[in-house]
C-alpha cells in the first residue's frame, strides 16, 4: 500500500449503488418495516427479524444490498463492535455510511442493516468469525479488518485454529479484497497472507496462549522480541502501520496522536486498524483519529451510569483475552463488581475464569454476581481475592461501598445490566 | 517427595492449556499451602527438556495439532514417564487423557503414539461430546465439563475412573482411566476446582498419606449448584 498517494477522498469507492431487483427491494421493504415494527412495539429484536424475513424473501438479498456499495467487514474475536462504531465514524468522512451498529453481526443483523438503508455508498459491517464466509462471498467487501483470534465459548463454536482454516480459505476466494490485519497475531497473519492484498498493523497482542503452535504446520513458533516466526517459513509480516502506546507510526515515521476517548490498550489497538483501513479507502489519518477521539462510548460500554445514588462505569468482557485488557483498565481504588453468566450466547463453559489473572485485584473490593457468580467465587477464593458474592448485579453494586464503582460482565449478563439501567446517565 | 517444596509440574500449557487447564496446577498448590505444606507450580515448555524429578505431572486440553505435538515432545523426551515409573503422580484431562493411553487417533484420521502409561486407546466418535457431566465413583460425585470428539476403549491394565451419571466421558457409560497413580479424566480444563475430593486423591498420593480435611464453603455451594444443574438438564 502507498501512503504517500491516497486515493482522492470519496473517490471511486462512493459511486451510489444500482437499481435493485424488485424482489430485493420488496425484502429491504419489509426488512424495514418489522423493524420500525417493533421498534414501536419495544422489543427491540426487530432488525434481525426484519432481516430474517427479508433472506427468505430473496435469497440472494444479502448479496444484492450489499455488492453495488462498497462495503467493509469487521471480524475477529474481540473489539468488532467498538472497532466499527470507529470506522462508521471516520468513513463519515466520505459519505453516508450503513452499520450494524447494534452488534446483530450474523447474516440476518448485516441484511437487516443494508435494508435500513439500501442507498447509501458505504457499509461497515462487523461479522462474526464464522459467518464471514458466507457474508463475504456475498457483499464481496473491499476490505477485511481482522482484528485477532482467541479463544470464546469453547463449548459452543469449537476451535479458535478450524476459524483460522475457514477464514484463510474464504480469504484466498475473495481476489477484490484488502485484508486489514495485526501482525502481531500469528492467526490473524497465517489468514491474511491468503489475500491478494494485505495492510499490516503491528497492534501488539497480550493474550498468546492460542497461537504458540504455528497454525499452518503445528510446530512451536520461535519469538524473537516482537518478531515471531516457523520452521515452516511462516513469519511476521513487516507492518506498515506501529502502534506505539497511543500513537500510529506511519512506515514513512509520521507520526498520528490517536487522542481517543475510550480507555485500553486494546483500544488502541482497534484504532489503529480502523486508521490504516480508512487509509486505503482514502481518509488522511490525522482526518481519521480526529473524528475517532469523538467517541466515548459504544453500544453502551464504557458508559457511565447513576444507581443508588453512585456512578457506575459498565465495561464488557467476554473471553478470557477480554478480561485479561479490562482488568488494567479499572480504576485504582475504586470497588468493583464482576458478573459472569453462562448461558448458550456466552458459552456454557466457564473454564477460562482460570485463565484470567484475577490475582490482579488483590487489596480491592470486589463483589462476584450474575447467575455464574458461584464460579467466581471459588475461583477468587483460590487466588485469596476477597470478595462477597450478590447474584443480582444491581444488589451488588449497592454492596460495592460508596464512591464509583466499575462494573465488569460477560455478555447476557451486561446486556441484562445494560437493559435494567436504560435511560439513566452517569 | 524430594526436597521442601511438592513440585507440580504443568506439562506443556503451551499446547495442552485449553480450557483454563491452569487452575489444576492453582488448586492443588493452594490446597497445599492452606495446609502449610509449601508447593511451587514448574511450567514445562514445548521444546525444553521434561524434567523427571517432579512430585505431581498435569496434562490439559488441547487441540487436534497441539496434542499430536504434545505427544510427539514426551515421546522425544520421557522424563514424565521416567517420573511415573518410580511413582510420580500423573494426572489427566480431555487431551491429557488420550496422550497418557497406547494411541489416539485425531479427526483426520491420522494413528499417533501416546505415553502407554494406560491402558486406553481413543478413536473420534460420531459427535462432540459437550456438556455438564456428573461421575459416580467411591467419593463425593465428581462435576465438571466436557468437550471432545474422542471415545476411550480400556484395556485390562487400567480401571475406569468412575460411572457416568450425567454426559459422555469415555463413551461406554464409563469415565477416566486409572493405573497406579496415573489418573485421567475427560471432565476437563479447572476439574479440582469443583473437585476437592479428586484433588485431596491426588495430593494423598504425593504426601504419602491422607492430607486433612480442608473445609472451602464456597466450593460447597458450587457444587451444590453444578450437580442441580446437571440434574435438571437430564430431565429437560
Ligand atoms: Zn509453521
Amino acid at each position: 500500500m502507498s501512503l504517500s498517494a491516497p486515493p482522492e477522498l470519496g473517490a471511486p469507492h462512493a459511486a451510489p449503488p444500482r437499481r435493485l431487483p424488485w424482489r430485493t427491494s420488496a425484502a429491504a421493504a419489509l426488512a424495514r418495516l418489522v423493524a420500525a415494527g417493533s421498534r414501536r412495539l419495544g422489543t427491540g429484536a426487530g432488525g434481525v427479524a426484519g432481516g430474517r424475513f427479508a433472506l427468505r424473501l430473496d435469497p440472494r438479498a444479502l448479496a444484492r444490498l450489499g455488492r453495488a456499495r462498497t462495503v467493509v467487514l469487521v471480524t475477529g474475536t474481540n473489539g468488532k463492535t467498538t472497532t466499527t462504531a470507529m470506522l462508521s465514524r471516520v468513513l463519515g468522512v466520505l459519505g453516508e455510511v450503513a452499520v450494524n451498529g447494534d452488534g446483530a453481526n450474523l447474516p440476518d443483523g448485516v441484511t437487516a442493516a443494508l435494508a435500513a438503508r439500501p442507498r447509501v455508498p458505504l457499509a461497515v459491517l462487523e461479522v462474526d468469525e464464522f459467518h464471514v464466509p458466507a457474508v463475504a462471498a456475498a457483499v464481496r467487501p473491499v476490505c477485511l479488518v481482522l482484528l485477532n483470534l482467541t479463544r470464546d465459548q469453547l463449548d459452543r463454536v469449537g476451535e479458535v485454529r478450524a476459524v483460522e482454516r475457514a477464514l484463510r480459505k474464504a480469504v484466498a476466494e475473495l481476489p477484490g479484497t484488502t485484508v486489514v490485519a495485526n501482525c502481531d497475531d500469528p492467526l490473524v497473519v497465517s489468514v491474511g497472507l491468503a489475500a491478494s492484498s494485505a495492510v499490516w498493523v503491528a497492534a501488539g497482542q497480550t493474550w498468546h496462549a492460542d497461537a504458540t503452535a504455528c497454525a499452518r504446520c503445528g510446530e512451536p513458533l520461535r519469538h524473537e522480541g516482537a518478531d515471531w516466526s516457523c520452521r515452516c517459513g511462516l513469519t511476521r509480516p513487516e507492518p506498515a502501520w506501529v502502534l506505539e502506546d497511543e500513537t500510529a507510526v506511519l512506515g514513512d515515521g509520521v507520526r498520528v496522536p490517536l487522542g481517543l476517548g475510550l480507555p485500553g490498550r486494546a483500544n488502541a489497538a482497534n484504532a489503529a486498524l480502523a486508521l490504516a483501513t480508512a487509509a486505503t479507502l482514502g481518509v488522511p489519518p490525522r482526518l481519521a483519529a480526529e473524528r475517532l477521539s469523538t467517541i466515548t462510548e459504544v453500544g453502551g460500554r464504557y458508559r457511565r451510569v447513576e444507581v443508588h445514588g453512585r456512578t457506575v462505569r459498565l465495561l464488557l468482557a467476554k473471553n478470557p483475552a477480554g478480561w485479561r485488557e479490562t482488568l488494567p483498565m479499572l480504576e485504582p481504588g475504586a470497588p468493583i463488581v464482576l458478573a459472569v453468566n453462562g448461558r448458550e450466547a456466552d458459552g456454557r463453559d466457564l473454564s477460562w475464569l482460570w485463565d484470567v489473572p484475577f490475582g490482579q485485584l488483590a487489596g480491592r473490593t470486589v463483589v462476584v454476581s450474575g447467575e455464574r457468580a458461584l464460579d467466581l467465587a471459588v475461583r477468587l477464593t483460590y487466588a485469596e481475592v476477597p470478595h462477597t458474592v450478590r447474584p443480582d448485579p444491581l444488589d451488588a453494586i449497592s454492596a460495592a461501598g460508596p464512591g464509583p464503582v466499575e462494573l465488569v460482565a460477560n455478555y447476557t449478563a451486561f446486556r441484562d445490566v445494560s437493559r435494567r439501567l436504560a435511560g439513566r446517565h452517569g | 517427595m524430594t526436597g521442601t517444596a511438592v513440585r507440580i509440574g504443568l506439562v506443556l500449557p503451551d499446547v495442552l492449556g485449553t480450557y483454563g487447564d491452569s487452575g489444576n496446577a492453582a488448586v492443588l498448590r493452594q490446597r497445599l499451602r492452606w495446609r502449610g505444606i509449601d508447593a511451587e507450580v514448574v511450567d514445562v515448555h514445548l521444546g525444553a527438556p521434561v524434567p523427571s524429578g517432579l512430585d505431581v505431572y498435569l496434562l490439559g486440553g488441547g487441540e487436534d495439532e497441539a496434542q499430536a505435538l504434545a505427544a510427539a515432545h514426551l515421546r522425544a523426551h520421557p522424563g514424565l514417564q521416567r517420573a511415573a515409573a518410580r511413582g510420580a503422580v500423573v494426572f489427566g484431562v480431555c487431551a491429557g487423557l488420550q496422550v497418557l493411553g497406547s494411541s489416539f487417533v485425531v479427526s483426520g484420521g491420522t494413528r499417533h503414539a501416546g505415553l502407554g502409561l494406560l491402558d486406553v486407546s481413543t478413536s473420534p466418535g460420531e459427535r462432540r461430546a459437550v456438556g455438564e457431566v456428573v461421575v459416580e465413583w467411591d467419593r463425593e460425585p465428581l462435576t465438571g465439563f466436557e468437550n471432545h470428539l474422542g471415545v476411550t476403549t480400556l484395556g485390562p491394565g487400567s480401571r475406569p475412573l468412575g460411572r457416568v451419571a450425567a454426559g459422555t466421558g469415555n463413551g461406554d457409560g464409563t469415565d477416566g482411566a486409572v493405573t497406579g497413580h496415573v489418573l485421567a479424566t475427560y471432565l476437563h480444563g479447572p476439574v479440582l476446582a469443583r473437585n476437592p475430593a479428586l484433588a485431596d486423591l491426588l495430593l494423598s498420593w504425593v504426601l504419602g498419606t491422607p492430607p486433612g480435611e480442608l473445609p472451602v464453603p464456597e466450593v460447597g455451594e458450587l457444587r451444590r449448584e453444578r450437580l442441580r444443574a446437571a440434574r435438571a438438564a437430564r430431565w429437560r
